[in-house]
């Protein structure tokens, strides 16, 4: 099986706390410490344990800029076989409707039976994976949580609400996005990261790929960051941690949290 | 100004909270709006619920077909590319149904989609203007949406109140215009979720924990200071991925819906999936070291402490009464 996972990379929240820059029209990009989305992570290890199981190859490809190569470096070392970086001044800007055409672009030059994303990334849109398979016309799934291959027919689950799951057979190839928790993501250590150090990354623009300004102008343009007005927001419990806990406790009490 | 759509969801007759909150959503868009709904199903059952989305819309499209006895996205994105006229402005409520269907559903129109919608500050000719949130709710911002081909929202359930505005409109059978529901993705069965330990929905106080736990073998503060409150132990779903707990202690939109008197959220950032399943008002108190954690927004009480610290002080204090 030939599967294709689309990767990001994204400010890494649980590294960083993310703020405004001092004009307030964007965050604060100085010291930002990025990763690999999060969701991505699992759709890569899905892919290892699938090609594991029934044979094949992983292939990584993410639309950035340079600096996105580190993360196709990362999945390399966690197993993908190949990576592919998609960049073009042109790209600048894309929506998520062009980074689907590009991504679409570059499926179309190879032949994969399955490509997986990640559910969604960090501006929680949730819309790449579906937006391909439309432009791709293959069935979709969205929110997978789980995957049994049996022959060119597989059947997933996906994650609906209350931990209820949805069970679908669904025909090769697809377009599947990968919620966290289908499985568990492998370490990579500084090791299996040397060892991809010097692999060729192909590099594909947009002439290579076919794309003119019109396939990748954007419909939907971000105008700014700002903080949103936080109403009353909560009361803060000042002091030191006794005093803190002190008041706490009284307010529990009157609440009915403390017996 | 294009034609307004809301696609309404509906369980066992009843409309989803969300169907009457598209409505005000679309009178963002346009104050004298009166929008489409669409409702979609099975024949069985369907006339009732578009009689109750008449209640509030002038006008509902029915489409009724057998192939939809449950509610599949693939099949229902084939039939809205049938039925809707060019260029509309679709409204969707953001959940795993519209995660299924809706960014396919613009590709497919060709028109623009914004997902999550949080607030929509109005249009400007063809340009919707639209808020939305990054990075887990830290940050807002500002997006311009280009709808002149028509686009396809997907609006954050619960921040619009719902327009009660009584209308008493006309359901329109669109039944036959249908078209083929022919898909490659074939709707198996439901799994029911486990049934847990402890039915944390039942729970009057909940500790619940997040993230800032940062390791399994810390996860026993949690339970030390449930056991000195006489409160269960619940938490956010990073905590179960990780298999630190089961799926039936996760609190959120995916997890369980808990209805407690008082809820402790400690080291849980507040995203809107995981606040999506805390109902009934709870006195919310959030303990996070970062003092822009989203989740000071919506809590009644914040402390700003590592977790790891200040759960076992406050245990400590609790058992010495
Ligand atoms: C379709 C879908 C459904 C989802 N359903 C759910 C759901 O049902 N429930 C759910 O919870 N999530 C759900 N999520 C995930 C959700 O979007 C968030 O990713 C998740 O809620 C974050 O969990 P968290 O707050 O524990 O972690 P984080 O967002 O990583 O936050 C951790 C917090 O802990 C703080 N912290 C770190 N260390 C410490 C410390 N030592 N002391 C004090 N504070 C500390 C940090 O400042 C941070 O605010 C869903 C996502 C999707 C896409
Ligand atoms: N720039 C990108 N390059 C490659 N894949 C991406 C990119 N942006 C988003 N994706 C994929 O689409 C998924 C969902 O992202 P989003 O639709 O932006 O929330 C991600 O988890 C990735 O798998």
């Amino acid at each position: 099986m030939e599967i294709l996972v689309c990767v990001k990379r994204v400010p890494d929240t649980s590294e960083n706390e993310i703020e405004l820059n001092s004009a307030g029209n964007d965050i604060d990009r100085d010291d930002l410490v990025y990763s690999v989305n999060e969701w991505d992570n699992y759709a890569v290890e899905e892919a290892l344990q699938i090609v594991d199981k029934v044979g094949g190859s992983v292939t990584v490809v993410t639309v950035g800029d340079d600096e996105s190569e580190e993360v196709l470096r990362r999945e390399m070392a966690m197993g993908a076989d190949k990576g592919i970086l998609l960049s073009d001044d042109a790209f600048e800007g894309a929506d998520g409707r062009a980074i689907a055409a590009i991504l679409k672009a570059a499926v179309d030059k190879g032949s994969y039976d399955l490509i997986l994303t990640g559910a969604q990334a960090d501006d929680g849109a949730a819309q790449v994976g579906g937006m391909l398979a439309a432009m791709l016309d293959v069935p979709y799934a969205s929110l997978v949580n789980t995957i049994d291959v049996d022959g060119d027919k597989i059947t997933v689950g996906r994650e609906i609400e209350g931990g209820n799951q949805e069970m679908h057979e669904i025909a090769l190839p697809c377009v599947l996005s990968i919620q966290t928790g289908i499985n568990e993501p492998r370490y990579v250590g500084i090791r299996g990261i040397r060892k991809v150090a010097s692999v060729e990354i192909p590099t594909l623009g947009a002439g290579d790929l076919g794309l003119d300004a019109g396939a990748v102008a954007p419909k939907v343009k971000r105008l700014d960051y700002f903080l949103p007005d936080m109403g009353d927001g909560a009361e803060m419990l000042e002091g030191d941690t006794d005093e803190i806990i002190e008041k706490l406790m009284e307010l529990l009490k009157a609440k009915g949290g403390l017996k | 100004m294009a034609q307004l759509f809301t696609y309404l969801l509906h369980k066992d007759g009843e409309l989803d909270d969300s169907a009457m909150e598209l409505l005000a959503a679309a009178r963002k868009i346009d104050a004298g709006a009166n929008p489409t709904a669409i409702v979609v199903g099975a024949p069985d059952g369907l006339d009732d619920v578009c009689a109750k989305a008449a209640a509030g819309y002038a006008e509902v499209w029915k489409v009724a077909s057998e192939a939809l006895a449950y509610p599949d996205a693939e099949i229902t994105r084939k039939i809205l590319v049938n039925i809707l006229p060019a260029d509309s402005i679709v409204l969707l409520s953001h959940e795993h149904f519209a995660m299924d269907m809706a960014p396919g559903l613009s590709v497919k129109l060709d028109a623009a989609f914004a997902a999550d919608v949080v607030d929509i500050e109005g249009a400007d000719g063809n340009t919707l203007k639209l808020v939305r949130q990054a990075y887990g709710g830290a940050v807002s911002a500002h997006v311009a949406c280009d709808a002149s081909g028509g686009a396809v929202l997907t609006v954050r359930p619960g921040v619009f109140a719902a327009d009660e505005t009584a209308v008493g409109g006309a359901v329109v059978d669109k039944s036959g215009e249908a078209g083929d529901t022919a898909t490659q993705r074939k709707f198996l069965e439901v799994v029911a979720a486990e049934v847990g330990d402890v039915d944390i929905t039942k729970s009057e106080v909940l500790v619940s924990i997040g993230r800032g736990v940062e390791d399994e073998d810390n996860i026993e503060i949690a339970f030390d200071l449930a056991k000195a409150m006489g409160a269960d132990v619940s938490c956010s779903r990073p905590i179960v991925d990780a298999k630190w707990m089961p799926k039936a202690r996760q609190v959120g939109t995916s997890g369980q819906t808990v209805k407690p008197k008082v809820y402790l959220a400690c080291g849980i950032s507040g995203s809107f999936q995981h606040m999506g399943g805390i109902k009934g008002n709870p006195f919310i108190v959030a303990i996070n070291k970062n003092a822009k954690a989203p989740i000071f927004q919506v809590a009644d009480v914040g402390i700003v402490e590592d977790i790891l610290d200040f759960l076992p002080d406050l245990t400590e204090k609790i058992e010495e009464g």
